[in-house]
């Protein structure tokens, strides 16, 4: 139970504590980087501003400090509970994702992920698709038609892209052949030769210094459609920006949260700006090999070091090497989520169902098959 | 422990259906109620060890299925005066007199048919477990309920497709 308990504190103090506030920064200089502005730098205490970093704080004070309005002929209740709908998805994904991987310290082990369960990702799935009600609750309790039209925008968009989501993943699960995401990290911890499949083909032999060329058994690498299709997808459910139909200033004021102020209207904000790191974890996890470092397995980084300091210290060594590797590689993908919602601007409403329905959902059907087809082949050939 | 558990689900299940069944002026509220029975019945299948089926009814039943709803019942707008009221008692006492001889049928049979919990089988209610009955045992309603899926679907759509003359 105590053990529970400090994994989840870990792992929701990093990216609630953490990674929330850094990430409201990040936006800001990222932009304005990829501007030519300077970006956020006026929010300072007794002339320290640290780089804009105070603006994070600032922005709390602002929004717990305003008037938190219900307008006249909102359904109050539901007009409450929404931002906590749009909210708690988000925080309690956390719970499945491993950011490291299981260590044996003599008669005790330690796996770093708060629920292991068999059906991983599809707690990810069923959990994401309850943040639907959110916006739908949001939108529908505010008695404003553009706050209506925003959130009828929100369901559609979420419900559609949840379908291809699952789809465009399949291909993943039958290569890793399990839903368990420690598992699938623990797949990947890996490595695989480039080329090691032209000599399985006839006769050929390849010149020595080729088989030297090797790439970490990642997802990325090995469904790489898959990672583009997923990322559309998994993106489009955040409603961020180029996918930001649902709030389109320029059509629909704010959209579904357009009747909400001070903090109530800070929570979709932050639901949004959580969801950045969530997906980051998720990415990580099913493409980016999770809390593996490419090229070194476990075994190999123990056995090294372990030869000169123990097994205990070396297993320490290692499980903080893994967790210092999955939250690099989960800043890496907030880094590629924030440049391409500063590259690409809003996609039409149209652009965006038609995006969902006539190119991803093809797309990751044909994946399937094709992945079916070389999983087969590389059975009859090789194994 | 779970007890616990079971009961705050159960409760919240009863909680919802009432929601839905009693606010017959607020659609909306009343599918959001369906919402939260959805939930709390995936909560008592996950502790009975359906794990996939108790997955798939959030991620169906409450995120796909009563959206849709949803989204209907907001496109057309529903207005309290849209309901007959007043002349549906009939329907109403029939209807919740088959209700409660349903429950006490139920409650008298079910410890006579299930007397004690059996042991799981390994692997029970996951995934590949339901996998591997679905494409061996029941591989023909599978394929016959997917036809059936798909007949609806194409149904839909040229419902739904605009006329081209």
């Amino acid at each position: 139970m105590l053990e529970v308990v400090l994994k989840l504190l870990f792992i929701v103090l990093v990216v609630l504590a953490g990674m929330l506030p850094l990430i409201t920064w990040v936006e800001r200089k990222q932009s304005a980087v990829m501007q030519d502005r300077i970006g956020a730098n006026r929010a300072d205490l007794m002339g320290v501003t640290l780089l804009g970093l105070l603006h994070p704080m600032a922005d709390v004070i602002k929004l717990f400090s305003k008037e938190d309005f219900v307008p006249a002929g909102a359904n109050r209740i539901l007009h409450l509970l929404a931002p906590v709908v749009a909210i708690v998805p988000a925080i309690i994904t956390l719970a499945v994702i491993p950011y490291g991987g299981t260590y044996v310290f003599g008669a005790s082990t330690l796996s770093l992920v708060v629920a292991d369960v068999d059906w991983g990702i599809l707690f990810v799935f069923a959990v994401g698709s309850i943040a639907t009600y959110g916006a739908v609750m949001a939108g529908w309790s505010s008695n404003n038609n553009w706050s209506l039209l925003g959130s009828m925008r929100a369901s559609a968009q979420m419900i559609s892209y949840e379908v291809t989501m699952g789809l465009s993943i399949v291909g993943l699960f039958m290569v890793y052949e399990t839903l368990q995401l420690p598992a699938m990290a623990a797949w990947q911890d890996d490595s695989f030769r480039l080329l090691g499949f032209v000599e399985h083909l006839g006769g050929v032999q390849l010149p020595a210094f080729l088989g030297w060329i090797r790439l970490p058994a990642w997802g990325i690498f090995l469904q790489p459609l898959g990672f583009v299709l997923f990322l559309t997808c998994i993106m489009a459910e955040n409603k961020r920006p180029p996918f930001d139909a649902p709030e389109g200033e320029s059509e629909l004021v704010a959209g579904y949260h357009l009747e909400y102020s001070g903090m109530r209207f800070g929570l979709f904000y932050t639901a949004e700006f959580l969801e950045v790191p969530v997906i980051g974890c998720i990415l990580t996890t099913l493409f980016f090999g999770g809390w593996a470092i490419p090229f070194l397995p476990q075994e190999t980084i123990i056995s090294f070091i372990g030869a000169g300091f123990g097994e205990g210290f070396a297993t320490g060594v290692c499980l903080v090497l893994h967790v210092l590797s999955f939250l690099v590689k989960v800043a890496l993908m907030i880094w590629l989520q924030m440049a391409l919602r500063w590259t690409l601007p809003r996609f039409r409403y149209d652009q965006v169902m038609d995006l969902c329905w006539k190119v991803i959902l093809p797309l990751s059907i044909a994946n399937v098959f094709v992945t079916g087809a070389i999983i087969l082949w590389v059975e009859a050939v090789i194994a | 422990m779970s007890e616990w558990i079971f009961y705050a689900f159960a409760a919240l299940a009863v909680a919802g259906a009432l929601g839905m069944v009693l606010n017959v002026r607020n659609t909306v509220a009343g599918a959001l109620s369906l919402v939260a029975t959805m939930v709390s019945l995936g909560g008592i299948y996950v502790m009975l060890g359906a794990y996939l089926i108790g997955v798939l009814q959030i991620l169906v039943y409450a995120g796909a299925i009563v959206v849709v709803f949803l989204f209907v019942v907001m496109l057309l707008n529903l207005r309290e005066d849209g309901f007959a009221s007043g002349r549906q008692w009939a329907t109403k006492a029939v209807g919740a007199t088959l209700g409660v001889a349903a429950a006490v049928g139920l409650i008298g049979l079910l410890p006579a048919h299930f007397p004690e919990a059996a042991a799981l089988p390994e692997g029970f209610g996951g995934y590949r477990v339901v996998a591997a009955l679905l494409f061996t045992d029941y591989v023909l309603a599978f394929e016959v309920s997917s036809l059936l899926l798909l007949s609806a679907m194409v149904g839909a759509v040229i419902l739904a497709r605009r006329s081209t003359d």
